[in-house]
């Protein structure tokens, strides 16, 4: 059954994909692009992998749509006719398919046991994470505490993408773009958006820290709950326009969100070699290791979800206030 | 007993909701203009809705499961409405007109 709905969902991804390249209009290709991300995350979680399903829909479906959509206002809508050799793109696409396709008969089959993958460090994380750390969710003990340093990484992989797309977008002329012109004031002078979405934001924001701290006994954790909260302020700044958003939530904010929260990542590490222990070894943060291990995981995942959020609301504000330059 | 018919009624309001699903997804497919399909399509969101997730509801029987997909409910009753309105107010702002069958002196607005 499962691989009747894996099927149909690849089949329609694939589908997806063909009218993402064949189409010239761009404000159509982000809107399939957002379907595309939609359908993977069902496909994730067919798979039973519901964490990072939860990613997909609030960052690939969600967060990124907008930003596209920000970034889209700034060009053109159409995509400029192709100059180069088409036939050479198309047979150097199909040689990479046919290598690839070739290369995945030495692939185990989908749910084999036997597969390596399976066979590696799996069963030791899911017969030790409930000895050592003691919460159910086996992704949350994984991503935060077996695999600290690849999270940390990954943490300042979101804060440089921020920085990257910072310096990118205010190069040249300062990032003083507060106008007056009609864009920069939302959604106000629709009524029924503007009611239903004031309705929802504090509703969001309750499922974003929802998420955040549940992430240890259910899908969730900082990733999805920054993102998650960031798309209330997305929302809140478009019914309310650019100005009163910035006015809740300044750019300066904004961008200490998505240092501190990096920075508290970074500091427990160290707090952990104070105490004596490796860095990133939240053992020594509690006379039980158990709870200090606990303790790590909800502190440092405090940390991803203030990155993700600062970092993402960053971007969207750096777009947004391009927008009243041109 | 009780079981049998709570999984009758339920299965009966699944398919019912799928009927209009594939409904909305017929007339979004055949139905001639921008704002009629967009009519068509609003029926996914709303009774399509209401009727699958009531369906899986009962599945679900008094349990939090229950709750969490109740608040989903009422969380899609609210936004997909406000979108058909928001979709249907930018398209009326950007210049498409509605297809008129009565043909009086009408014809200006046609673009």
């Amino acid at each position: 059954m499962i691989i009747f709905f894996a099927v149909f969902l690849l089949t329609l991804l694939v589908i997806t994909a063909i009218a993402i390249v064949r189409t010239e209009n761009l404000f159509v290709a982000v809107m399939l692009t957002s379907i595309f991300s939609l359908l993977m995350a069902a496909n994730f979680f067919i798979l039973d992998a519901a964490d990072v399903a939860l990613t997909e829909a609030a960052i690939g479906a969600g967060v990124t749509t907008v930003i596209f959509l920000s970034a889209l206002s700034l060009t053109a809508e159409r995509e400029r006719s192709q100059t180069t050799a088409k036939w050479l793109t198309i047979g150097v696409v199909s040689v990479t398919a046919l290598v690839l396709m070739y290369a995945t008969f030495d692939k185990p089959l989908l749910g084999d046991p036997n597969a390596p993958v399976h066979q590696h460090v799996a069963p030791w994380y899911l017969e030790n994470t409930p000895i050592l750390i003691d919460i159910p969710n086996v992704v949350t003990a994984v991503l935060s505490s077996f695999r600290g340093y690849d999270t940390l990484g990954e943490v300042f992989v979101v804060f440089a993408a921020c920085i990257g797309v910072l310096f990118l977008l205010s190069a040249g002329n300062g990032i003083k773009a507060e106008d007056e012109t009609p864009k920069s004031q939302g959604l106000r002078h629709h009524l029924i958006p503007k009611v239903v979405g004031r309705l929802l934001v504090p509703f969001i924001v309750l499922f974003g820290l929802y998420v955040q701290f549940h992430g240890e006994y259910g899908p969730g954790g900082g990733f999805q709950a920054g993102a998650i909260i960031a798309t209330a302020f997305i929302l809140h700044a478009l019914l309310e326009g650019e100005r009163a958003a910035l006015a809740a939530m300044p750019r300066a904010a904004l961008l200490g969100m998505a240092v501190a929260g990096a920075m508290l990542y970074g500091m427990v590490g160290v707090v952990c070699i104070a105490l004596g222990g490796n860095f990133l070894d939240y053992s020594v943060l509690h006379s039980n290791p158990v709870i200090g291990q606990q303790i790590g995981i909800i502190v440092i995942e405090a940390g991803v979800g203030i990155t993700v959020c600062g970092a993402l609301l960053s971007i969207f504000h750096a777009f947004t206030s391009r927008r009243g330059l041109n | 007993m009780i079981d049998l018919i709570l999984d009758g009624l339920s299965w009966g309001l699944l398919m019912l909701g799928s009927g209009f699903v594939v409904v909305g997804g017929i007339g979004a497919l055949r139905l001639p203009s921008f704002y009629t399909r967009m009519h068509a399509a609003s029926l996914t969101d709303t009774m399509g809705t209401i009727l699958i997730l009531a369906g899986i509801i009962l599945q679900a029987g008094l349990s939090l499961a229950a709750i969490k997909l109740f608040a989903i409910l009422i969380f899609l009753l609210l936004t997909g409405p406000t979108a058909t309105y928001a979709l249907a107010n930018a398209a009326l702002l950007s210049g498409v007109k509605p297809e008129l069958d009565c043909d009086e002196s009408e014809e200006p607005l046609k673009k």
